[in-house]
């Protein structure tokens, strides 16, 4: 469940099932993700159930799509 | 098998249980307002998970919906096996689709590698078959869709599929007649095992080469329905042994115990030395 | 009747000559609807008590109370198989001073019966007792409210503790005979309304498992059984409980019959799948240390075939006549197994105590063939690791690991990697394992460990095998 918001710079707030193991790794995939997508600036909220990186890139793709209203795909 | 692309979960270790295809659905099992993200989830396992050597498949939305032409964008550059396309109905739409898949794949370079399946699913479907299987030369197989095709005759489907008959004929027909494979359609009552397999059974009777599925637990009957016996393979064995001395002899008309073996029984001792091979009960080099 | 050893709670406490500093204990046959720890260390801290040490066979979610207790003094040490929940989350965090020490049943039964964990008062809920005490965990009435089979990890408690109460809700006519607990080891008698909540003391009927993971995990785990050498007339074996195990059951009884080959005996914990196979003939005898489940418990009660063993007698490392050394298989599950097979059943790997040792490192080390069955991951937990969180049972003990992603047999164990390659069945190295786990979830960074020592794992000989720190978030 990722929520992404306006924000200064990328600020990641996780909650995290495996948040001692994984933690860092998933804010990692999170804002790499989000730099790709050439966000530099937001707040994202994300709770994670223990999901695998690729399904985090996918969420938080989907996630910043909806926010931005532009899509990753041409129409 | 049909995974749902909104389930990373069972997108994630789908291909353990062995199917020969794991097919990701973007179409009927995922709703309009999670399209866009399915598609996104579907695109991120293919590009990441290793499914070894089983055939990946994605059902895309048809081509004339909104989210159609973005799935197709997406599984290509995921780099897909076959993409699905869903209530096929004539030969244009499957070049229309073709058409598509080139201009993702050309922008990609890697032209030519997507093949298509096509699902029939409705009665315009059905009639044209033919037309549909040779459409393309990506067309690897076509399909039946019994929900809605059933629906579009007026009719409900039932347990002896009296009513699917003809479209699994003429599915059968087609695939053959174009030289393609034909896929039957799921059977969605997991704790009737018994009729399933019947079903399984009539379909291969009929023709079929696979069968789609929908929980791992469907694996083991579809498989044991389509792996030749023991004794049925040594019979082809002997079969084909007995084609290859006649060759190198140059003899005419050859007899196995007594029967005479023309061609037709030559090719079906081939196709079951081949599904065996497939099923992995005998080595291709024990088949030779 | 005359010498009725029948007293209030506060009464029997009062002559078992408990003072503070000194080891009450507990058995665990109540499982998730126990009701005497609680009912029992409430009451010691009503009466004042002190820096107690509680010795219990296990500990569960429902013993949470326990936290008050430890932070109010009345507790502060504990022994057991395991430890879960709040209380476990807690411990993990630093609660208690003492280190928890683990010890697995065996171990437990092997520590009591060699004076090396010495019991002061033993308090025993039983299912039916009479006035002078005999005990046992069977119905003998028609009011019996909590039955739990049997009472093996009591048996040493009521046997060498130096003072014996038994708790029941169901006291019953002298003689409660044939007995599991003997009224010559019991001081005092308490009858309570209750002494644990039926709804929670046994699974219901446990359901096969649909799961397809657990369906193709049992089916491996049978086929390695099967192609194991050790299938043939006569042999014995032991599972868990979880879904996988119990689906293996159903794929094994399929081949004892195509094969016409039956089971000596099924040691353990009982369910209802192992008295089912009894009943049909394809296991001679049940050895029961624990009853799963309802259908275990009637099956004990009435069936001479199906005997109750203490813990001492189940699985002491220390003494040779234990039935583990009689065992051939056992399938076991683990939270953790590490590429030299080591095995870890007692935290996760978020550093929390979260499990039991159970019979783990008794039935692994005794067992002729000892295969573990679990998941190459649970979600983005790896269960294949390069090195166990902690060390329970260690890995000359595990012949066999079976995952979804294939098979890994120990090297010092060639012959059964013969035999099951040659049976078809996906061998790997153990290695290739945790390659494939953390190529798909990636390498978990180390975990916030602090330095206090909050739990120690004990070996079957008294021994220490690891040491379990706290964990600072």
């Amino acid at each position: 469940m990722v929520t992404i918001g306006p924000g200064e710079g990328l600020q990641v707030d996780l909650q995290s099932s495996v948040a001692a193991q994984f933690g860092r790794q998933i804010k990692a995939v999170i804002t790499e993700t989000l730099e790709g997508l050439g966000i530099h600036d937001a707040h994202v909220e994300a709770v994670d159930k223990g999901a695998l990186d690729c399904t985090i890139r996918a969420r938080v793709t989907a996630a910043a799509v909806r926010a931005t209203g532009k899509d990753v795909w041409k129409d | 098998m049909f995974v749902p692309g909104n389930n990373p979960g069972m997108m994630a270790d789908a291909h353990i249980y062995g199917p020969d295809s794991i097919m990701l659905d973007l179409e009927d099992s995922v709703t309009m307002a999670e399209k866009d993200a399915a598609r996104l989830l579907v695109y991120n396992a293919l590009k990441t998970i290793d499914y070894g050597n089983t055939e990946m498949v994605v059902r895309i939305n048809p081509l004339n919906t909104p989210y159609g032409k973005k799935d197709v964008e997406a599984v290509v550059k995921a780099g897909v096996d076959v993409i699905r396309m869903p209530k096929t109905e004539t030969a244009d739409e499957v070049r229309e689709l073709e058409a598509e898949i080139l201009k993702v794949e050309t922008e990609i370079g890697r032209v030519g590698e997507t093949r298509i399946m096509a699902a029939i699913e409705s009665a315009l479907g059905v009639v044209n078959a033919y037309a549909i299987a040779t459409a393309s030369t990506r067309m690897m197989g076509i399909a039946l869709g019994a929900e809605d095709y059933s629906a579009n005759l007026k009719t409900n489907r039932t347990p002896g599929g009296a009513e699917l008959l003809l479209a699994r004929e003429q599915i059968v027909v087609a695939a053959r007649a174009a030289g393609i494979c034909c896929f039957d359609t799921v059977y969605s009552n997991l704790d009737d095992m018994e009729t399933f397999r019947k079903e399984v059974e009539l379909i291969k009777t009929l023709g079929f080469d696979g069968k789609s599925i929908i929980n791992p637990r469907q694996i083991e009957v579809v498989n044991s329905v389509f792996t030749p016996t023991e004794k049925e393979i040594n019979k082809a064995r002997a079969v084909v042994a007995a084609i290859k001395e006649a060759q190198a002899k140059g003899s005419g008309v050859i007899a196995v115990n007594g029967k005479m073996v023309d061609r037709p029984v030559v090719l079906r001792a081939e196709r079951t030395i081949a599904l065996a091979v497939a099923a992995g009960v005998i080595d291709k080099e024990e088949a030779l | 009747m005359r010498n009725s050893k029948v007293v209030t709670l506060e009464e029997a406490i009062r002559r078992s000559g408990l003072s503070n500093g000194m080891t009450i204990s507990f058995h665990h046959h109540f499982r998730g609807g126990d009701k005497v720890v609680n009912m029992v260390v409430d009451k010691l801290a009503e009466m004042g008590f002190k820096d107690l040490k509680l010795a219990a066979s296990s500990l569960s979610d429902v013993h949470k109370p326990l936290i008050e207790h430890i932070k109010n003094g009345v507790i502060t040490g504990i022994s057991t198989s395991g430890l879960r929940g709040e209380l476990a989350d807690a411990i993990s965090h630093g609660l208690l001073k003492e280190p928890v020490v683990f010890r697995s049943h065996g171990g437990r039964g092997s520590a009591i019966a060699n004076g090396e964990l010495k019991i002061d008062v033993a308090f025993l809920g039983a299912s039916a007792c009479d006035e002078l005490g005999n005990a046992c965990g069977v119905p003998r009435s028609e009011n019996a409210k909590s039955i739990c089979g049997s009472l093996g990890y009591a048996l040493p408690d009521a046997r060498y503790a130096a003072h014996v109460v038994v708790i029941t809700d169901d006291l019953v006519a002298y003689p409660n005979m044939p007995q599991s607990i003997s009224a010559a080891d019991v001081e005092s008698v308490v009858v309570v309304d209750s002494v644990g909540d039926s709804s929670k003391i046994a699974a219901g009927a446990i359901r096969d498992s649909k799961n397809p993971r657990d369906i193709l995990l049992a089916k491996q785990a049978a086929k390695v059984i099967i192609n194991s050498g050790y299938f043939k007339e006569g042999f014995s074996i032991q599972t868990g409980t979880g879904g996988a195990s119990l689906a293996a059951v159903k794929y094994i009884r399929e081949e004892m019959i195509s094969r016409g080959i039956k089971a000596s005996f099924a040691l353990g914990g009982i369910t209802a799948h192992m008295v089912k196979l009894h009943e049909e003939g394809l296991i001679g005898k049940l050895i029961d240390v624990q009853s799963f489940d309802k259908v275990a418990a009637e099956s004990i009660a009435k069936d001479p075939l199906h005997q109750e063993v203490s813990a001492v007698e189940y699985a002491s490392g220390q003494h040779l006549g234990s039935a583990t050394h009689a065992l051939d298989m056992v399938i076991l599950s683990a939270l953790e197994v590490d590429t030299n097979f080591n095995v870890n059943v007692l935290v996760g790997s978020d550093g929390i105590i979260r499990g039991a040792i159970g019979g783990h490192q008794d039935t692994a080390a005794d067992s002729a063939l000892s295969i573990i069955v679990c998941p190459l991951l649970r979600g983005r937990i790896p269960c294949v690791v390069p090195k166990v969180t902690t060390l329970i049972t260690p890995g000359k003990s595990v012949d066999v690991v079976v995952t979804e992603y294939g098979i890994a047999v120990n090297p010092a164990r060639p012959e059964i990697k013969e035999r099951l390659q040659a049976a078809g069945l996906n061998i790997v190295d153990i290695q290739s394992l945790a390659e494939k786990a953390s190529s798909i979830i990636g390498t978990p960074d180390a975990l916030p460990f602090g330095d206090k020592v909050v739990g120690i794992v004990m070996n079957r000989d008294g021994s220490v095998l690891d040491k379990i720190y706290n964990i600072c978030d």
